[in-house]
């Protein structure tokens, strides 16, 4: 894919109980922009990031990842280009130990033996990991634990990282780490957040989620600055 | 009533034991595997009021724990708690069963208490043989193994899930039976009704958390089973252990190894 750009049209979903969670949301995000997502909570940030990675498909409008338009069909390859960082690791740390997990989308992705290897041995080395290698998850700190999650999306090699609320949860050390970490990748970043500092820290520009819709799209230092919208947005 | 949680910590103590490098923990899982299986089976093919001839079953867990410098008190203390339910099963033989078969010192001893006996043996024979199986190769190992010798790879999968996220639930269990009593009269157990409700909320968690799990597995490119996860290695130290193990058990169930023994125990005392 030469360019990775992520794109959204008329995007809208209803959750099978009939909650609808996206009322038609649009926007384009060009390749290496980072972007952050907020608003209050249910307005939409987690159901939208699924939909990035087709673990939710659209009831109606489509969304585009690169060349591809999300299906059914494509979801192979929009998952190797998009990466997607949960937003509670254990949910995303399955595997007996570290590395196994690490090594779980590569080896999936069926790569030759010395392939997995080297993207374990990288991943882990990029997020500052490489000891936990050989430990259980269940053990770990919960910094621990987010940097083992983001190595495990690494391995895979993305060109767009997704992320829900990656701060969480996490003390302020690590939280600190967590940000300086994410501005060193070159990724495509989409990330989602009630952090609005780190937003500040991390995103060149926000985009707000009021009640499944696009409540405003701009830079992230006059989209913050609005107190009258955020208010409006539950902020 | 044990908690629950501690009682999976202490599952997990015993697992990392498993992380040990011994020359027993080296082995290959599928020879420890297969070699824990036929010892099952060897203890159990034994006539009912068996007890002598067992005895000499018990040198194969001894010595893998004392090679894979697992201490005995672990082992011991999991038989114990395990030990109500084969006292359970056996403890109405002696009633049933009172034909004198045998004097030991003076002593009538009944078929129904020498089966009771046996059955106590029988299942310290083969719930330690399973344990001894997990503290030497580790529950990833074991299902490694499994797998190998090609259990279904949809059973193998579970087995590992299982594993990861049986932690998770218990102390989300444990959570909510806290956050019961912090809110609750201190000493009024809870209703019926509350319980219903923690362990159905449990549940529904226990659901939400399933379907995320399998979200982020599919976002990493799952296809329905975990592949290979560890590369496992047959090596001639693990046809020697397998071999020696089968000859060991047939030569007690066969062979009547026990009576060879005290044979031989009597000529030296000569
Ligand atoms: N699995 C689900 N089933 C039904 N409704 C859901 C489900 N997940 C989320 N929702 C609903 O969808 C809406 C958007 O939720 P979500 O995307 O999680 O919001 P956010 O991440 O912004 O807090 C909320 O109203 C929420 O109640
Ligand atoms: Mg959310």
């Amino acid at each position: 894919m030469s360019h990775h750009i992520v794109e959204a049209k008329d995007l809208e979903y209803s959750y099978p109980d009939g909650t609808p969670a996206l009322r038609g949301v649009s926007f384009r995000i060009e390749h290496g922009e980072s972007v952050g997502l907020v608003g209050a909570n249910g307005a939409g940030k987690s159901t939208l990031l699924l939909h990035l990675n087709g673990c939710l498909l659209a009831s109606k409008g489509t969304v585009r990842v690169g060349d591809v338009p999300v299906t059914q069909a494509t979801l192979p390859q929009v998952r190797h280009s998009v990466g997607t960082i949960f937003q509670d690791p254990n949910d995303q740390l399955f595997m007996p130990t570290v590395g196994e997990d690490v090594a779980f989308g590569p080896v999936n992705m069926r790569l030759p033996d010395e392939e997995v290897e080297r993207r374990v041995r990288e991943s882990l080395a990029a997020v500052g990991a490489e000891h936990l290698r050989a430990r259980p998850p269940y053990r770990l700190s919960g910094g621990e634990k987010r940097a083992a999650a983001i190595a495990g999306v690494l391995a895979m090699e993305p060109d767009i990282l997704v992320m829900d609320e990656p701060s969480s949860g996490l003390d302020p050390r690590a939280r600190r780490n967590l940000i300086a970490l994410l501005k060193g990748f070159k990724h495509t970043k989409i990330v989602a957040a009630h952090d609005l500092d780190m937003i500040r820290d991390l995103c060149a520009r926000t985009i707000v989620l009021h009640e499944g819709r696009v409540a405003a799209d701009g830079p992230t230092a006059t989209v913050l600055a609005d107190r009258e919208l955020l208010a409006g947005c539950g902020l | 009533m044990p908690r629950i949680d501690t009682a999976l910590r202490e599952i997990g103590a015993l697992d990392s034991l498993a992380a040990q490098d011994t020359p027993v923990h080296r082995l290959d899982p599928r020879a420890k595997l297969i070699a824990t299986m036929a010892f099952v089976v060897t203890a159990v093919s034994f006539p009912k009021r068996e007890v002598a001839e067992l005895m000499p079953l018990f040198l194969f867990p001894v010595a893998l724990l004392a090679v894979g410098r697992v201490p005995f008190g672990l082992i011991g203390r999991y038989l114990l708690m395990a030990s109500p339910f084969a006292v359970m099963v056996g403890i109405f033989n002696p009633l049933l069963d009172r034909e004198v078969v045998a004097h030991w010192g003076g002593l009538a001893v009944t078929g129904g208490w020498l089966s009771f006996l046996s059955i106590l043996l029988r299942f310290a024979l083969t719930v330690g043989a399973a344990l001894t199986l997990l503290a030497c190769t580790g529950y990833v190992g074991v299902c490694a193994g499994m797998g190998r010798l090609g259990a279904p790879r949809a059973l193998v999968t579970q087995f590992l899930l299982l594993y990861r996220y049986i932690f998770v639930l218990a102390d989300e269990g444990a959570r909510t039976v806290r956050a019961h009593a912090l809110r609750s009269d201190s000493g009024r157990p809870a209703t019926v009704r509350v319980w219903g409700s923690m362990a159905g909320h449990l549940l529904l968690r226990a659901h939400d958390r399933g379907l995320r799990v399998h979200s982020a597995m599919l976002a990493r490119g799952f296809d329905g089973s975990i592949q290979p996860l560890r590369c496992l290695r047959w090596a001639w130290a693990d046809t020697a252990f397998l071999v020696g193990s089968l000859a060991f058990f047939a030569l007690v169930r066969f062979g009547h190894l026990s009576e060879l023994l005290g044979r031989c125990a009597l000529e030296t005392l000569h």
